[in-house]
């Protein structure tokens, strides 16, 4: 349960509520048209899983994937 | 504004609102939130013989179902009226549209509203708000809805289009007429419809001789998905579209939030002291006090939470009900300021998410921020009275307010 997470934005799901960009900016990104992708690779830095948590947990389109590796 | 009770024909009273609901009758209008948990108690879809018949998802599931659901729910008529007047071509388009035309139309609208391009506009409209303010704080109270929470978005989006701030009152008659009066009034609709395409005929007329950087000027310039530019009456109905859905929606977000925080003391003094939570504060408020409601025809027969839902039907799809379902919100009818989980569907869900969403987020916040700033205690005013906004986006239009702490 402790490994490491990744993160992934279902770019079929996401309509751009950017609830996760305002409560993880560390994680998440928008693109012109203000639609959410993960930044990087999706792996989540150390010290940072409660705010992947509190962005899946906030996505009104249930867009974002957490994987524990 | 004129009073929208003085509007014929009435209604008749409701007294069944399980297989009879109204959304304008005046007890809804005060407080829907018993009258939903009665609905929602007795199906996930319920349905009324009133505007010609309408449906009404209950749940935040069957809201959910709808909201997806293009095949099957059109989105060519989105206010529930007495009458269903012709669906016009470009009405208010990507509101209107349906796909495929819904994702070209959309994503013209989408660049100037992202989060970035709010925080320009941010130092406006915290001028806006402090300007406001200035009118009224001396005199020791006010009718926050009337003179604060009003003008906020209609000065913000003339801003934006480039448009006089001063025409603020005439664009909040059209909505009226479009948002309120027009229910039970359709030539309400056809008068407001009329004045402000001949009002945006003339600003378009203006930037073909003098291109300005405003919002009017991008959609005069924007190009559809076959590279041509866009029909006149596109770029009207998009003009049409932004003015009245940027306005009666944040005013009344912003006029319900100050109402919750000047009757809950111990809100306002956490926001103050711990103003990082403003962010997940301001999606609460949303939630508990969603003003929009929207609307969908049925199309084709389909099966809703396993109700049988038929075409020839509207649907009202109270986002704002969604929003208090209890299976999904623990607490749903209290407003837990720091809650943690909250996929609140205020702005819509799928395709038709709200194009202004982090516009309505940055005026809230900001709002919020400048009336605490300045006006860190106020409470109702016993002597007055806070009435809504009837039907489609229910918010203050009245709030009386004290300033400072009660004696």
């Amino acid at each position: 349960m402790s490994g490491k997470l990744k993160i992934r934005v279902d770019q079929d799901k996401c309509q751009g509520h950017a609830r996760c960009k305002s409560l993880a900016p560390e994680l998440f990104d928008l693109d012109e048209f203000g639609n959410a992708h993960e930044i990087g690779d999706g792996t989540v830095p150390p010290g940072l899983e409660d705010k992947a948590w509190l962005a899946h947990s906030n996505c009104p389109e249930i867009a974002i994937e957490i994987t524990e590796e | 504004m004129s009073d929208s009770s003085s509007v014929l024909p009435e209604h008749p009273p409701v007294t069944d609102w399980v297989r009879d609901f109204d959304h304008t009758d005046p007890r809804w209008t005060e407080n829907p939130f018993p009258i939903w948990d009665e609905l929602r108690a007795h199906s996930p879809v319920v349905h009324t013989d009133r505007f010609l018949g309408c449906y009404m998802p209950t749940t935040y599931q069957a809201v959910k179902e709808i909201a997806y659901d293009t095949e099957h729910f059109s989105s060519r008529r989105v206010i529930v009226r007495d009458e269903r007047p012709e669906v016009t071509r470009n009405a208010a388009p990507p509101i209107t549209s349906d796909p495929p035309e819904h994702k070209p139309a959309k994503q013209l609208l989408l660049p100037p509203f992202t989060p970035d391009a709010m925080k320009k506009l941010e130092p406006r409209v915290r001028a806006i708000c402090n300007e406001l303010i200035d009118e009224f704080i001396a005199d020791g109270s006010c009718d926050a809805a009337a003179r604060y929470t009003k003008y906020i978005p209609v000065r913000a989006i003339a801003h934006m289009l480039g448009i006089p701030e001063q025409d603020s009152d005439r664009f909040i008659t059209w909505i009226h007429m479009i948002l309120e009066l027009s229910i039970k009034d359709e030539r309400m609709l056809m008068q407001a419809v009329q004045e402000m395409t001949a009002y945006f005929a003339g600003h378009i007329e203006a930037r073909k001789q003098h291109p300005t950087d405003d919002l009017i000027s991008t959609l005069m310039n924007a190009k559809d998905r076959n590279g041509q530019p866009l029909d006149d009456s596109h770029v009207l109905g998009s003009l049409r579209l932004l003015l009245i859905a940027g306005i009666d929606t944040t005013w009344s977000a912003i006029g319900a939030s100050l109402w919750h925080l000047a009757k809950t003391p111990s809100d306002r003094e956490r926001l103050i002291a711990e103003p990082e939570l403003m962010p997940i504060a301001i999606e609460e408020l949303l939630r508990a006090y969603s003003p929009v409601t929207m609307a969908r025809e049925v199309m084709k027969e389909t099966t809703i939470s396993g109700c049988p839902v038929k075409p020839g039907n509207m649907v009202l799809l109270s986002f704002p009900a969604a929003n208090r379902d209890p299976t999904v919100f623990p607490d749903a009818d209290k407003v837990v300021i720091d809650r943690k989980e909250n996929r609140h569907a205020a702005f819509g869900l799928g395709i038709h998410r709200c194009v202004g969403s982090n516009l309505a987020r940055m005026e809230m916040t900001v709002a919020i921020e400048e009336w605490l700033k300045r006006i860190p205690e106020f409470r109702l005013d016993p002597a007055g009275q806070v009435t809504w906004s009837q039907g489609t986006v229910r918010g203050p239009r009245q709030l009386p307010i004290l300033f400072g702490k009660a004696n």
